[in-house]
């Protein structure tokens, strides 16, 4: 009783929903990169391991240039890379790219404590390095209107970014040709080999895009509101695009929302931190939350698989 | 006669790339130590050779390579069946809390201890290795995805348990009380630390090695994982294979976790996951998931991982290295068309001179 008013208390809060525009900035780049790669037909398990090294050398790069933007200009730079290396092994050599993904997790996990050791001779956080954070911005007229203005103003340049990034994924789906080729080679490659497009050209730019997305959610969370690095700070939120971004189906629109019920439930955990269930439970949700969305997700898509089946066979 | 010595080129050619994968990852490590460090001939020596230095260092490669045949077993089957389950990780840490807690709350004779801490972890591990397979077989949900984010939660579950139940308030760090004397799986070897892990651990494999390759439901799941199409025709129930595999594969990570405990703790304290079940990624790669090498591949990391421990000790490169050599030897051996020309000239030459015949 005493949590549901918990709950209830926090809700009515315009600060909660702020933060979950915040907490769910970093999985929401990240899920639009999922939903490129995936739309082309490759699924970039990488992409936890390309925020974390991105995270790393937008860090790194913004200490050593004292330029923030330059920073994210690496992050975005190091995301390109990873992504392209999970090209060349997965199209290129014709690896298992899960199995390849893992790698670079692995790479990714103990590489990042291995540099952040030969830069700065520590191992936990790189307290030690003078690396800048972007600026947050607060929004003209809006923040001005009561609860609305404090919702949506004063976020962090990445959020409004990635809110952007959300229409011109959309758009590139729908107007650019660019956009259908990754749509076309994803759902039937042999017809767009036979009309001499070049699959795997596609599918590098697919997964070079996916790479660099996830380099701007990785730069978030480094150079976002906390300013360092730590190991292992992506916890998982690679893995969890994966998730949002197979509930969107390919639709960034469907892809915010998917990246919002995460940030709701994070921000939701973050507030009840103090109340009276026990912390664990409050840390595990956000991830029993996805985890049944997606299910029940799964679950509703083959249902209509198998009514549309029926409905062609009646015909 | 001639399919067989087309399989044998395939093999010899696996061990190419094996080997070849091999000489990269271990030329990129020298690589790298020589242009950080101050004092490389003492790292590389230390990485290649300290686990052989003394008694003590050679048994520790053996004591851990103990959780990574779990994990590396797990899957083996998993990955034989076609599927992508990583809750291995779940299964592993739930097992081991689940141990700890028989390990504090019982007092069982010595001997009877450890294999009910054993048995129980055996059965969490096996419903923890279920749900991704019946969420996969009943709704379309896929493994990989909802195994990631399960992993998760049974993590915090674990940590909620082990905070509710078994914690020492007293002990200052994150740390559940003291085992019970009896929970010990004993020594093995005296002046080592190596346990009776060790033999649970190297039986596992070889039941293991059995059920796949001599045993109805083990042609099932190779049946499964290598062509699904056909399964289906001849009569195989897909749907139950692949839920039995990763109950499986579930129960043997949640014994590595009980066997770990068991073996080598007196109290439990992981505070993060242990990351056998990510190390067993490239175990069961190495032993091109078979059983019968996965003790081998095994050994082969932890001796890596004791020599980069003595390396990091000794000289001023850093264990970690140790995960960009795993990330390299993983990349190039799973690369089917890495080495491709050499693949290409041995089947020329092999059809010229079936056409001599």
């Amino acid at each position: 009783m005493e949590l549901i008013l918990d709950i209830l208390n926090t809700l009515t809060l315009p600060e909660f929903y702020f933060a979950m525009f915040r907490s769910a900035t970093p999985v929401l780049l990240t899920t639009l990169g999922a939903i490129i790669a995936s739309r082309s037909g490759s699924s970039n398990i990488a992409l936890e391991g390309t925020m974390l090294m991105s995270a790393f050398t937008g860090v790194v790069v913004s200490a050593f240039t004292q330029n923030a933007w330059i920073g994210l200009l690496g992050a975005m730079i190091t995301g390109f890379l990873m992504s392209n290396i999970l090209a060349y092994f997965a199209l290129k050599l014709k690896s298992n790219i899960i199995i390849s993904g893992i790698a670079l997790n692995t790479f990714a996990s103990g590489g990042t404590i291995f540099f952040l050791y030969l830069i700065t001779g520590e191992k936990g956080a790189s307290t030690s390095l003078h690396s800048l954070k972007l600026p947050s911005i607060n929004l003209p007229i809006i923040e001005d209107i009561p609860v609305v203005g404090q919702i949506l103003s004063g976020h962090h340049v990445l959020t409004y970014i990635a809110l952007i990034l959300v229409v011109v994924v959309w758009a590139m789906f729908k107007y650019t040709r660019l956009g259908m080729h990754i749509r076309a080679v994803g759902e039937s490659p042999e017809a767009m080999e036979s009309v001499g497009v070049s699959v795997k050209k596609i599918k590098y730019i697919a997964l070079s895009l996916s790479g660099i997305l996830a380099g701007m959610g990785g730069a978030f969370l480094s150079m976002g509101y906390v300013g360092l690095f730590s190991s292992g700070m992506t916890a998982g939120r690679g893995y969890i695009a994966l998730a949002t971004q197979a509930i969107a189906a390919g639709n960034a629109i469907v892809g915010l929302f998917t990246s919002l019920l995460f940030g709701f439930c994070e921000s939701l955990s973050n507030y009840l931190q103090g109340a009276s269930i026990p912390l664990q439970f409050v840390q595990l949700m956000p991830y029993l939350m996805i985890t049944i969305a997606y299910t029940c997700y799964c679950s509703h898509k083959h249902k209509q698989k198998l009514k549309k089946q029926r409905l062609m066979q009646g015909e | 006669m001639s399919r067989k010595g087309s399989k044998n080129n395939i093999n010899s050619f696996a061990l190419l790339r094996l080997m070849v994968a091999i000489l990269i990852a271990v030329g990129i490590t020298v690589a790298i130590i020589f242009s950080i460090s101050k004092e490389p001939n003492a790292a590389i020596y230390n990485l290649f050779l300290g686990p052989l230095q003394s008694k003590r260092h050679f048994f520790n490669v053996l004591e851990s390579s103990i959780p990574l045949i779990f994990t590396g077993l797990a899957l083996s089957i998993v990955f034989k069946s076609g599927n992508f389950s990583m809750i291995a990780d779940g299964a592993l840490y739930m097992g081991g809390a689940i141990a700890a807690a028989i390990a504090i709350k019982f007092a069982l004779p010595v001997g009877i201890h450890p294999i009910v801490m054993i048995l129980a972890a055996a059965v969490v591990g096996a419903v923890i290795g279920s749900i991704p397979a019946i969420l996969k077989v009943k709704y379309h949900a896929n493994e990989l995805v909802t195994s990631l984010m399960l992993n998760n939660v049974f993590f915090f579950l674990g940590i909620y348990l082990v905070n509710k139940y078994l914690i020492d308030r007293n002990a200052g760090t994150f740390a559940s009380l003291k085992y019970e004397a009896t929970s010990s799986l004993g020594n093995m070897v005296s002046g080592t630390k190596l346990h009776y892990g060790f033999l649970i651990a190297i039986a596992v494999a070889i039941l293991l090695y059995i059920l796949v390759y001599k045993t109805k439901f083990g042609y099932e799941i190779r049946l499964v994982g290598s062509n699904s199409e056909f399964a289906k025709h001849a009569g195989i129930n897909i749907g139950k294979v692949i839920i039995l595999t990763q109950m499986l594969a579930g129960a043997i990570a949640g014994i590595g976790g009980a066997v770990e405990q068991a073996g080598m703790y007196n109290r439990f304290n992981w505070q993060d996951s242990p990351s056998y079940a990510w190390d067993g990624v490239i175990i069961t790669i190495l032993a091109g998931n078979n059983p019968k090498f996965v003790p081998i591949a095994a050994f082969f990391l932890g001796y890596i991982r004791v020599g980069a421990d003595l390396m990091s000790r000794r000289s001023d490169v850093q264990n970690e290295l140790v995960a960009i050599v795993q990330a390299v030897l993983i990349l190039f051996i799973t690369a089917e068309r890495f080495l491709a020309v050499v693949k290409q000239r041995q089947e020329s030459k092999k059809a010229l001179s079936s056409y001599g015949e």
